[in-house]
């Protein structure tokens, strides 16, 4: 895994392997899903085991719980209004599954599910189908009118037709990029930097001295990264939000 | 990059695995975990509004107990005052018919007094001229060996004239 010979591999870490022995490789259950149910697991620990004293002045899990909880019901009822209550728990799920997620995937050994493409698009277009199927519950036929505005002149429906559909289609993809090329692009960085530690310290006498420094950048890099891990499950929820709300209420 | 590598059959899978997973989990959340956590919060809102409802109905009490104290106290004040007042015209006129009584009785008896002196000195003086006569023959008997009663009398009579006078001046002085 580290460094083999004079080389960088800083790839490696994303590869998928089976799991869960013979039964799990024959239904290919990746290593990348066993984590995704070990972070379900955590979440429903949290929610459930952290909420079981149900008291008025809560404990510390509980606070934990409740703000986990009050933070994304905050974003809900902010971007789309009291009518988003029922989108709550969709929200709520995605948030927790990408956060756990992208914090899990920080520790030692443990593999982040988040940095692959095929799992962040499918959850942007769990959530781009979710919006759309929204928007045309709520506004049948009239949802088609939201790829194009009302007052704008006609001539220029060839233009802004196009547009408003490329960027609505290119929704999903901006969001499954997003947090696919974060969590990579950090996960490398962490990667390439413990490689010289281990590279320079096995340069001869000095080099131990000198790999301090790579040291001292991955230590600040892996706070950086709980800060990404944070801030790309806030942008993935906030955005389906705020997709939501378009849905709901097409401005 | 492995991400890439969509000919990995373990790379669409965990897609699938995915969606299953992320399904389980937001059927359990919404159906038995996300409930109870909003019940407890609601719970909590409603509490503190009614402690807050409560606290605020108890201060309207003390407001009102506290307007209450505060009238009667006027009230027991100006009644006080009120009966101070009576209690002192009261006081002031008792003592004042108790002095008018008093001032009568004493000049009554001031009057009785002075009406007594002036008697006894009057008997006094009227039996001053005997005295004075025998007490002036006597001297003069011891003196010159006789005495003119006629004209001791005299001039007995004419020195108590002259003092008499002096002492009416003077006893009408006092």
């Amino acid at each position: 895994m580290a460094a083999e010979g004079n080389t960088i591999d800083a790839l490696s870490q994303f590869e998928l392997g089976r799991a869960l022995g013979p039964i799990g490789g024959s239904v290919n259950f990746s290593q990348s899903n066993l984590h995704m149910v070990i972070v379900a697991g955590l979440i429903l620990a949290l929610m459930t085991y952290g909420m079981r004293p149900r008291a008025v002045v809560p404990g510390r899990l509980q606070s934990l719980a409740e703000s986990a909880y009050e933070f994304v019901m905050g974003l809900v009822t902010d971007q789309i209004g009291p009518e988003g209550r029922r989108f709550f728990p969709f929200v709520f799920t995605l948030f927790m599954f990408i956060l756990f997620g992208n914090m899990l995937g920080l520790f030692p050994y443990a593999f982040t599910f988040t940095s692959h493409i095929a799992v962040t698009l499918g959850l942007s277009l769990m959530v781009f189908v979710l919006i759309t199927v929204v928007a045309l519950q709520l506004h049948g036929r009239k949802f088609f009118g939201y790829f194009f505005p009302e007052g704008a002149p006609l001539w220029l429906a060839p233009i802004i037709v196009p547009v408003e559909i490329i960027s609505y289609l290119s929704r999903p993809i901006s969001l499954s990029i997003r947090l696919f090329a974060n969590m990579v692009a950090g996960h490398v960085m962490l990667k390439v930097f413990a490689t010289f530690v281990v590279m320079l310290a096995g340069l001869g006498t000095a080099g131990p001295v000198l790999a301090v420094l790579p040291l001292a950048v991955n230590v600040a890099l892996v706070g950086f990264e709980v800060l990404v891990a944070f801030l790309q499950a806030y942008v993935f929820a906030i955005l389906t939000c705020i997709y939501l709300s378009d849905a709901v209420h097409l401005h | 990059m492995p991400q890439l590598q969509f000919g990995d059959p373990l790379v669409l899978a965990q897609a699938v695995w995915m969606l299953v997973i992320f399904g389980v989990l937001y059927y359990v959340l919404r159906t038995y975990v996300l409930p109870p956590v909003g019940e407890v919060l609601e719970q909590r809102a409603a509490r503190i509004a009614s402690d807050l409802d409560a606290a605020r109905q108890a201060k309207m009490t003390a407001d009102n107990a506290m307007a209450e104290l505060r009238a009667a106290t006027a009230q027991a004040r100006t009644e006080a005052q009120s009966a101070i007042a009576s209690a002192v015209a009261q006081a002031t006129a008792e003592a004042q018919s108790r002095a008018d009584v008093l001032n009568a009785r004493l000049a009554e008896q001031v009057a009785a007094a002075e009406a007594r002196i002036a008697a006894s000195r009057d008997a006094a003086m009227s039996t001053l001229r005997g005295v004075a006569t025998e007490t002036a023959t006597a001297l003069i008997t011891k003196l010159v060996g006789r005495a003119d009663a006629a004209a001791v009398d005299g001039a007995v009579g004419r020195a108590l004239v002259a003092r008499g006078e002096l002492a009416l001046g003077v006893g009408g002085a006092r």
